[in-house]
């Protein structure tokens, strides 16, 4: 699986392997980040925007001009070094975006999964049952997507109050219009061929035709699907935060980073382009991969 | 010709069932969702009487179908309720910042639409060259980029490192155009660049997918210059999907300047809507949210309409 994997990577084009590094570090962010992070999530070790590598210059000169350099920062562990400087807190920066990977991309993994099984549930069910089903369900999520997406989102988390599981569950619920979309329209298509019809009057049940038959053989548009559904997801939940709605401080979280940090750029400290540009590049990196296994399993993907 | 018309009222029937709908769920949204609002915007500790007050501000003890009436009803005459944070009428606190939104929206639109199609079109032209690909890659970076850091970039490069451009889009009464364009320049170039971005790839591929039919080989076989077959023969037949989405674009450009209008603290509808829904200020953020809601159902509409007017074929679906 893994070897076999590796060899597809290796055929790939440049841009399909340099996303592959991009998920493969933010895994790795992912899985191991209080190892890797030198200090914790929300601990303080020095002032207020310190500068990080770049400042290990410690010459009079550079001193006036950037403030404390590198060796100087205050730092509660002998060990630590503050990378990337320090945040609008004094908090080690390098340490939330290793946290920040952790909260930004489980949460917008956990809503893409749901919003795909509610998408899914309901398209293949409207595939495979027609008539009114099809028409209520279509005719729904025709009206929700006339409703731009942000807006809905707002005036919803006014009323609900901005909790995660709120979060979870109306961007899940307002993403799933689309994968009802994909998800439908394929099944139709598969559902229309002879071993769905076969399985049909074998008496099988719906819920045999939905998952057995139809399922295996919409897995790759369903897979590539699911890569940019992440992606705008994840640049959704980024928006949220920075805009203060989406997780809550203490949480380290890479849209709610660039908001905090957001202020001291127009003095020329760039602490809050770093969780920025990360966001950027995995939305880049999945979509790269994405893009690249589309063309590959059914190049339903033209020019656009 | 009936089948248009036909067509045409179809689409804006559904329009209205949308808006509809839209405006029901953002006047009685509260009640279906679970929980009290009264007690979650008060706390637990909130007497009696102050829970019944809030409710009976809001509205919120009489029936549904008599509360849906009245706040349709108040909003025919503009009247849209109080803010719950600072008792202003909301349609007061509304009107400033909607001509502002919509200035930023109509210069942005009035920069990026020309823009793009030419890039697109230069882009389809020179196909499979750097410049073609330089372009290419541009606009897929900054589709994938957060509004927020081209917004920041451009603060960093243009108002930071060279003070060209203020950071902060303020706009008043007092200031004249070139004053306000002066202000706008850098929310205006981020919204730019991200609709450029979307504009150009499609009209390229629009361009390129029917420059592959075969009249446009006979076209070549003729003799025909390749700007004269892109703008003569291609252009007319790919301007169903350019329209489409250059008007889904400007729908964006209203709804989508919340984020850019919060980086740029630009007095505007959006930022209200933000501000307002961390302040839980229910009526202003129905009234803005309505109106966002609308301007972009109605965009959507006229792309709808604007795509069959200007391909026959899609006039007689099968």
């Amino acid at each position: 699986m893994l070897s076999s994997l590796l060899r597809q990577i290796r055929k790939a084009p440049w841009s399909a392997r340099l996303g592959f590094l991009i998920i493969a570090i933010n895994l790795l962010a992912f899985a191991f980040a209080p190892q890797l992070a030198p200090f914790e999530e929300t601990e303080i070790i020095g002032g207020v925007w310190e500068p990080g590598f770049w400042a290990a210059d410690c010459s009079e000169e550079a001193l006036s001009l950037r403030g404390p350099c590198w060796s100087q920062l205050n730092h509660s562990r002998v060990d630590g070094k503050a990378w990337l400087g320090t945040d609008h807190l004094g908090r080690d920066l390098l340490s939330r975006m290793l946290y920040g990977a952790r909260n930004s991309i489980s949460i917008a993994l956990i809503i893409t999964a749901l919003s795909f099984f509610i998408g899914m549930t309901l398209g293949f069910l409207a595939a495979t049952m027609h008539g009114w089903v099809d028409q209520l369900v279509s005719r729904t999520v025709d009206v929700m997507m006339a409703f731009p997406t942000l807006i809905f989102a707002l005036i919803v988390l006014s009323v609900a109050g901005t909790s995660t599981p709120v979060l979870i569950i109306v961007i899940a619920l307002l993403d799933s219009t689309r994968v009802f979309r994909l998800s439908r329209a394929v099944a139709l298509d598969i559902e229309a061929t002879e071993y769905v019809e076969v399985a049909r009057l074998r008496g099988e049940r719906l819920s045999w035709l939905m998952w057995r038959e139809i399922l295996p053989n919409t897995l790759p548009p369903l897979i590539a699907e699911f890569g940019l559904r992440f992606c705008f997801v994840f640049l959704f939940i980024s928006a949220l935060s920075f805009l203060g709605l989406g997780l809550q401080p203490p949480t380290a979280d890479w849209g709610s980073m660039v908001k905090e940090n957001a202020g001291a750029i127009t003095f020329g400290v760039y602490t809050a382009l770093v969780p920025a540009f990360a966001i950027a590049f995995v939305t880049i990196g999945v979509n790269m991969v994405a893009d690249w296994f589309l063309r590959k399993a059914a190049g339903l993907r033209d020019e656009y | 010709m009936s089948k248009l018309s036909a067509y045409i009222l179809k689409r804006i029937a559904f329009a209205f069932v949308t808006l509809f709908v839209i405006s029901v769920l953002i006047s009685l949204g509260v009640e279906f969702l679970p929980g009290d609002l009264a007690k979650s915007i008060l706390g637990q500790q909130a007497t009696a009487e102050a829970l019944a007050a809030f409710r009976a501000e809001l509205g919120l003890d009489q029936p549904l179908h008599v509360r849906y009436i009245e706040w349709l009803g108040g909003l025919m005459r503009w009247d849209l309720g109080r803010s719950l944070a600072n008792d202003i009428p909301v349609a007061d606190l509304i009107g400033a910042r909607l001509s502002n939104t919509l200035f930023l929206a109509v210069v942005a639109a009035a920069i990026a639409v020309p823009l793009s199609v030419l890039l697109g079109l230069l882009a389809a032209l020179f196909k499979e060259t750097p410049f073609d690909k330089l372009v290419s890659m541009t606009t897929l970076t900054t589709i994938s980029f957060p509004e927020f850091l081209v917004a920041y970039i451009l603060i960093a490069l243009l108002a930071v490192e060279l003070p060209l451009f203020p950071s902060m889009a303020n706009v008043t009464p007092a200031m004249d155009f070139w004053d306000r364009l002066h202000a706008i320049a850098l929310p205006v170039s981020t919204l730019v660049l991200v609709v450029v971005a979307h504009i150009m790839r499609l009209t390229r591929a629009a361009l390129i997918n029917v420059l592959g039919r075969p009249y446009i080989e006979m076209a070549q076989l003729k003799g025909m210059t390749r700007a004269w077959i892109i703008l003569y023969h291609a252009l007319p037949n790919s301007l169903a999907p350019i329209i489409n989405v250059i008007v889904i674009n400007l729908a964006y450009l209203v709804v989508g300047v919340v984020v850019v209008e919060v980086v740029f603290v630009y007095p505007g509808l959006g930022q209200l809507l933000a501000d307002s829904v961390s302040k839980r200020d229910l009526p202003v953020v129905q009234a803005s949210g309505l109106i966002f809601a609308a301007t972009y159902v109605l965009l959507n509409l006229g792309a709808d309409v604007l795509s069959v007017l200007a391909n026959p074929r899609l006039r007689h679906p099968k």
